[in-house]
C-alpha cells in the first residue's frame, strides 16, 4: 500500500504485468521503479512504455544509427529535430524527412497512410518550411494476395485525399509486391518544405516561466498507445487490441500549417514540437529535455474532444493535426490571435520549469511526477547479437539463361507486377499544385522548381529489398547509389538523405544483421557520394506471426539542378544515338544474381548481389550530371531492375519511339540484357562521338549500343522486334487489371 | 423485404464532416447547435421472407463491403414486407 501512498494520485500503482502489456521488458520495468524510486501509476507507466518503445527511443538501432555520417558543409540540422535541413544555396534551405505509417495502413489503409502523409508534413513545416513536395515508398504483398488489391487502392486514396486536399504536389516515389509483404505493408511518406535557412525552428524549450502553448485540433481517444504498437508485432490477436484509429483531417492541416507559418514569421516561437507518435507525451518530453529544463502542465485545459478523458488517455492520444509550442511570455495574445483567426484551438496548458521534470495536473491534483533524464538520457539502449551470414555465391549467367529471344524476355519481365507503369497509382496524386512541378511521378527522380528562380529542388525514393536480403551491406549502399542516380538521370546532383528502416524483430539475430550491416552500407555509400544522413525514421517488428517482410531501408534523397531548363527526362526523340554510361563496348555479359530475371524466370536462385563500387558511382553520376547541364545528353535513364533491356524499352515507351540496340557478339545476351551490374545509365544523344570522347577524357566506360528509330518497334540485333504498341499495353495493362479484379 | 442500414462513425472517432456541418450552423446562426455526427442511410431490398435470416444476411454484408469497421458502426432495421 506503501507505494500507492507515494505514487501521485488518482491512478493504482502498476505492476510488471500492466508494464509487460504495454511492451516494456522486466529489466526496463525494474529500470523503472529504480530511477523513479517507486511504482508508478498508469499514466507515468504510459509515458515511460511509449518514450522507451522502440519508434521514439531508437533502443535497437541507435548503435547503428550513430554510425551514420550526418555532417557536411550543407547540413544545417541533422538527425535529431523534427526533420532534417541542408543549405541549398541563396539563403534557403531544403527541409525533409521520410515516416513510416506501416501498422495503421494494414489495419485502416485510407486514414492510415492519410494521416502518415499529415504527420510527415507537420514534421516539416515545425520547422519552419513551407512544404513544396510529397513522395512515398510503398510495400505490398503478393499481386495476388486477397487483401492486396483492397490496401493498395485504400493507401492510394488516403495518400492521395490528405495531399491533394492540403494542396502538396505528390511527385514520386515507388510501389513494390512481395508475398512477404502480406500481413504487414510498408507505408513510407516523405516530405520537403523550403525555409529561410536563418529561419528554422526547433524544440528545445527555453526560459523557465515560459507559457507552454497546445494548438490545434482537439484532443480525442485517437491511437492510443500507436508508439507501442508500431513496435509490436502484428498477430491475430491485434484486431482486439488495437486502439481507436487516427482520422486525418486535411483541411484542419491545411490551417495549421498556415496558422504555424504566419506565427512563425512573427518574432514569438522559442520552441515547437509536432504532437506525432505518443501525442503530449513525446512531444513535452522531448522539448523539456532537449532543453535541459522540466515542463508542468494542466491536463485539465486540454482542449479534449471527448468527455471524461483520463491524464493517460490525454497524454498518450495521437489525435491528428496538433502542435505543442513554447512562446515568448509577451507573445501570446499575438499567437492567439492568429490561431483563432485560423478557427483552431489555442490554449496555454502549462510552463517551462526549472525541475527536471514533468509534472502533470488532472483534477487539480498531481497525476504524474517523473524526472525527465530517465525517459530520455536512461533510454535502453541494447547491443543485439547479430548473426553469422554465409556468403552467397556468384552466379553465372550460363546456369540460368537459355537462347529465347531479347524480347520475349522483355516482354515476359514488364508484363509482371514488378515492372508495370504506375500511372494508375500516381494518376490518383495531384501532382501539380502549386504550379512547380517539372518533373511529375513516372521519371527517375521528381522534380519541382524552387518559386521564383530557376533552380529545382529533385527528390527520389528507393530500395531494393531483395539486395538486402541478400547482402544487407551491398543493398544499403545500393540503395544509396540508387537513388543518386535517379537524380543524376534527371540533370540532379543529391546533397542529402533521409531514411526510413523497415526491419522484421530486431531481437532475432538474423534481422538485426540485416540491419546493422544495411546502415553501414548504407553509410558507406552516403560518406562516398557527399550525401549525409539528415532525418530518419525506424520501423521494426515489421513481422505477422513470427515470419519478417523482406528488409526494406528506404533511401530518400534530395537534390538541387542549377537550371531546371536544362533538366531531362527519360524519353528520347528520333535520330538519336543511344549510349550506355558504365560499361564498355566489349561487355558480352552482367550480373544476373538477385536480378529481377532471376527472380521472375529462375526461382531466385541462391546468389550474391551486384556489387556496389562506390566510386564508379560517383563519377558516372557526375559525368552525367555535367553531361546533362552541358546539353549533350537530351535524355536518360538509370539502370536498374530488369537491367539494360528494360532501361531502353521504358525509353522508347515514354518517348513513344522505337529503337535500334546492338547485341554483343558472343558472351551471354540475356545477361547483358537483363543483368542488373550498378552505376550505369542509359543516355540518348545527337552526337554519340563527342559523348564518348568526353567519357573518354573523363575516365568513364561508355558504350554506343543503338539509336532511336521512327519504325515503333524495338528490336535487339537482328533478332524478333517487338512494336512499341505491344511494349505499351504490357506496361499499362497490368496494373488497372490487377485493381479491376482482372 | 426491405432492410435499412445505418452507418455510424464509431464513437471517438473524429468526424471532419460532422465538425465542419457543426461549424457552418453555428456560422449561419444556430447556435444551440453542439456535436454534430454524419452518417448513411442503405436501404436493401432482399428477397427473404424471414427476418432473422435476412438480418443475419445482412450483417455479413455490413462486415464484408457495406461498413468499414474499423472505425464504423452499423445497425440493421428490418423495415417490412415489401409491396407489391
Amino acid at each position: 500500500m506503501s507505494d500507492i501512498m507515494t505514487a501521485p494520485h488518482q491512478d493504482p500503482a502498476m505492476t510488471f504485468e500492466n508494464a509487460a502489456s504495454m511492451g516494456l521488458s522486466r529489466e526496463e520495468w525494474d529500470l523503472i521503479l529504480t530511477r523513479l524510486g517507486r511504482t508508478p501509476n498508469l499514466c507515468e507507466l504510459g509515458i515511460f512504455s511509449a518514450m522507451w518503445s522502440e519508434h521514439c527511443s531508437y533502443k535497437s538501432s541507435k548503435k547503428w544509427l550513430k554510425t551514420l555520417p550526418t555532417e557536411g558543409p550543407q547540413v544545417i540540422q541533422g538527425p535529431g529535430e523534427n526533420a532534417g535541413a541542408v543549405d541549398i544555396g541563396d539563403g534557403l534551405a531544403a527541409i525533409f524527412k521520410i515516416e513510416s505509417h506501416n501498422h495503421p495502413s494494414f489495419i485502416e489503409p485510407y486514414q492510415g497512410a492519410a494521416t502518415g502523409v499529415g504527420g510527415i508534413l507537420r514534421d516539416v513545416f515545425t520547422m519552419g518550411a513551407r512544404p513544396v513536395a510529397l513522395l512515398n515508398a510503398l510495400r505490398f504483398g503478393a499481386a495476388d494476395h486477397e487483401k492486396t488489391r483492397h490496401l493498395l487502392s485504400g493507401v492510394v486514396s488516403g495518400i492521395g485525399g490528405y495531399g491533394n486536399c492540403i494542396g502538396i504536389p505528390t511527385i514520386g516515389g515507388e510501389v513494390n509486391f512481395d508475398a512477404s509483404y502480406n500481413g504487414n505493408i510498408l507505408v513510407n511518406a516523405m516530405a520537403i518544405g523550403l525555409a529561410n535557412s536563418d529561419r528554422i525552428f526547433r524544440s528545445a524549450a527555453t526560459g523557465p516561466g515560459n507559457p507552454v502553448i497546445y494548438v490545434g485540433a482537439k484532443t480525442g481517444r485517437d491511437g492510443i498507445h500507436g508508439a507501442t504498437m508500431a513496435s509490436a508485432e502484428f498477430s491475430d490477436e491485434t484486431e482486439s487490441k488495437r486502439p481507436t484509429v487516427q482520422v486525418g483531417d486535411p483541411f484542419t492541416g491545411k490551417l495549421l500549417m498556415e496558422a504555424c507559418l504566419e506565427l512563425m514569421a512573427s518574432d514569438s516561437v522559442l520552441a515547437i514540437q509536432d504532437m506525432g507518435a505518443a501525442g503530449l507525451t513525446s512531444s513535452s518530453v522531448e522539448m523539456a529535455s532537449k532543453g535541459g529544463l522540466g515542463m508542468e502542465m494542466d491536463l485539465d485545459l486540454v482542449p479534449a474532444r471527448e468527455d471524461g478523458m483520463s491524464a493517460y488517455e490525454l497524454m498518450l492520444s495521437e489525435s491528428q493535426e496538433r502542435m505543442l509550442m513554447v512562446l515568448k511570455p509577451d507573445a501570446t495574445d499575438t499567437a492567439r490571435q492568429i490561431f483563432e483567426k485560423w478557427d483552431l484551438d489555442f490554449m496555454p496548458i502549462g510552463k517551462v520549469t526549472e525541475t527536471g521534470r514533468l509534472v502533470l495536473l488532472k483534477d487539480g491534483d498531481v497525476a504524474c511526477d517523473i524526472p525527465l533524464a530517465p525517459l530520455v538520457d536512461d533510454a535502453p539502449e541494447y547491443d543485439r547479437p547479430q548473426a553469422e551470414m554465409a556468403k552467397r555465391p556468384t552466379l553465372a549467367s550460363a546456369d540460368i539463361t537459355d537462347g529465347r529471344p531479347v524480347t520475349e524476355v522483355l516482354a515476359e519481365l514488364l508484363g509482371s507486377v514488378d515492372l508495370a507503369s504506375r500511372r494508375w497509382i500516381y494518376e490518383q496524386y495531384d501532382s501539380q499544385v502549386m504550379a512547380d512541378t517539372i518533373a511529375p511521378p513516372g521519371g527517375d527522380a521528381g522534380l519541382v522548381r524552387i518559386h521564383g528562380s530557376r533552380r529545382g529542388l529533385a527528390a527520389s525514393t528507393d530500395c531494393t529489398p531483395r539486395y538486402v536480403e541478400a547482402d544487407p551491406r551491398t543493398g544499403g549502399a545500393q540503395a544509396v547509389a540508387e537513388s543518386w542516380r535517379n537524380l543524376s538521370a534527371i540533370g540532379a546532383r543529391g546533397l542529402a538523405i533521409t531514411n526510413n528502416l523497415n526491419f522484421g524483430n530486431p531481437e532475432r539475430p538474423e534481422i538485426l544483421t540485416q540491419m546493422a550491416q544495411s546502415v553501414l552500407g548504407m553509410g558507406d555509400a552516403a560518406r562516398a557520394l557527399d550525401t549525409p544522413v539528415v532525418s530518419g525514421n525506424v520501423s521494426l517488428y515489421n513481422e505477422t506471426d513470427g515470419s519478417a517482410i523482406l528488409p526494406c531501408p528506404v533511401i530518400g534523397m534530395v537534390g538541387t539542378i542549377e537550371d531546371i531548363g536544362a533538366a531531362v527526362g527519360m524519353a528520347p526523340t528520333a535520330g538519336m544515338a543511344l549510349v550506355v554510361i558504365g560499361q564498355t563496348a566489349e561487355t558480352d555479359d552482367g550480373w544476373l544474381g538477385v536480378s529481377l530475371y532471376a527472380r521472375n524466370l529462375a526461382g531466385s536462385p541462391d546468389a550474391a548481389p551486384p556489387p556496389v563500387d562506390l566510386q564508379a558511382e560517383r563519377r558516372n553520376g557526375l559525368f552525367v550530371q555535367q553531361q546533362i547541364a552541358d546539353g549533350l545528353i537530351t535524355a536518360a535513364h538509370d539502370i536498374s531492375d530488369g537491367g539494360l533491356a528494360v532501361a531502353v524499352a521504358e525509353m522508347c515507351i515514354a518517348g513513344r519511339i522505337g529503337a535500334q540496340v546492338a547485341l554483343p557478339d558472343g558472351g551471354n545476351r540475356h545477361g547483358w540484357a537483363f543483368g542488373e551490374d550498378q552505376a550505369r545509365y542509359i543516355v540518348a544523344t545527337s552526337d554519340a562521338g563527342a559523348l564518348l570522347a568526353e567519357a573518354k577524357a573523363a575516365g568513364v566506360p561508355a558504350a554506343a549500343i543503338g539509336s532511336t528509330r521512327d519504325a515503333g518497334e524495338l528490336q535487339f540485333g537482328d533478332e524478333n522486334a517487338i512494336s512499341l504498341e505491344d511494349l505499351s499495353n504490357l506496361v499499362e495493362a497490368t496494373i488497372p487489371a490487377l485493381m479491376s479484379g482482372g | 423485404m426491405q432492410v435499412i442500414v445505418n452507418i455510424s462513425l464509431k464513437e471517438g472517432v473524429l468526424d471532419p464532416q460532422g465538425r465542419a456541418i457543426g461549424r457552418s450552423l453555428t456560422d449561419l446562426g444556430f447556435q444551440e447547435v453542439g456535436e454534430v455526427r454524419v452518417g448513411k442511410r442503405i436501404s436493401l431490398d432482399i428477397d427473404e421472407t424471414d427476418p432473422a435470416r435476412a438480418e443475419q444476411r445482412v450483417a455479413r454484408m455490413c462486415e464484408t463491403l457495406l461498413a468499414n469497421t474499423v472505425i464504423e458502426d452499423y445497425e440493421i432495421e428490418i423495415a417490412g414486407e415489401n409491396e407489391a
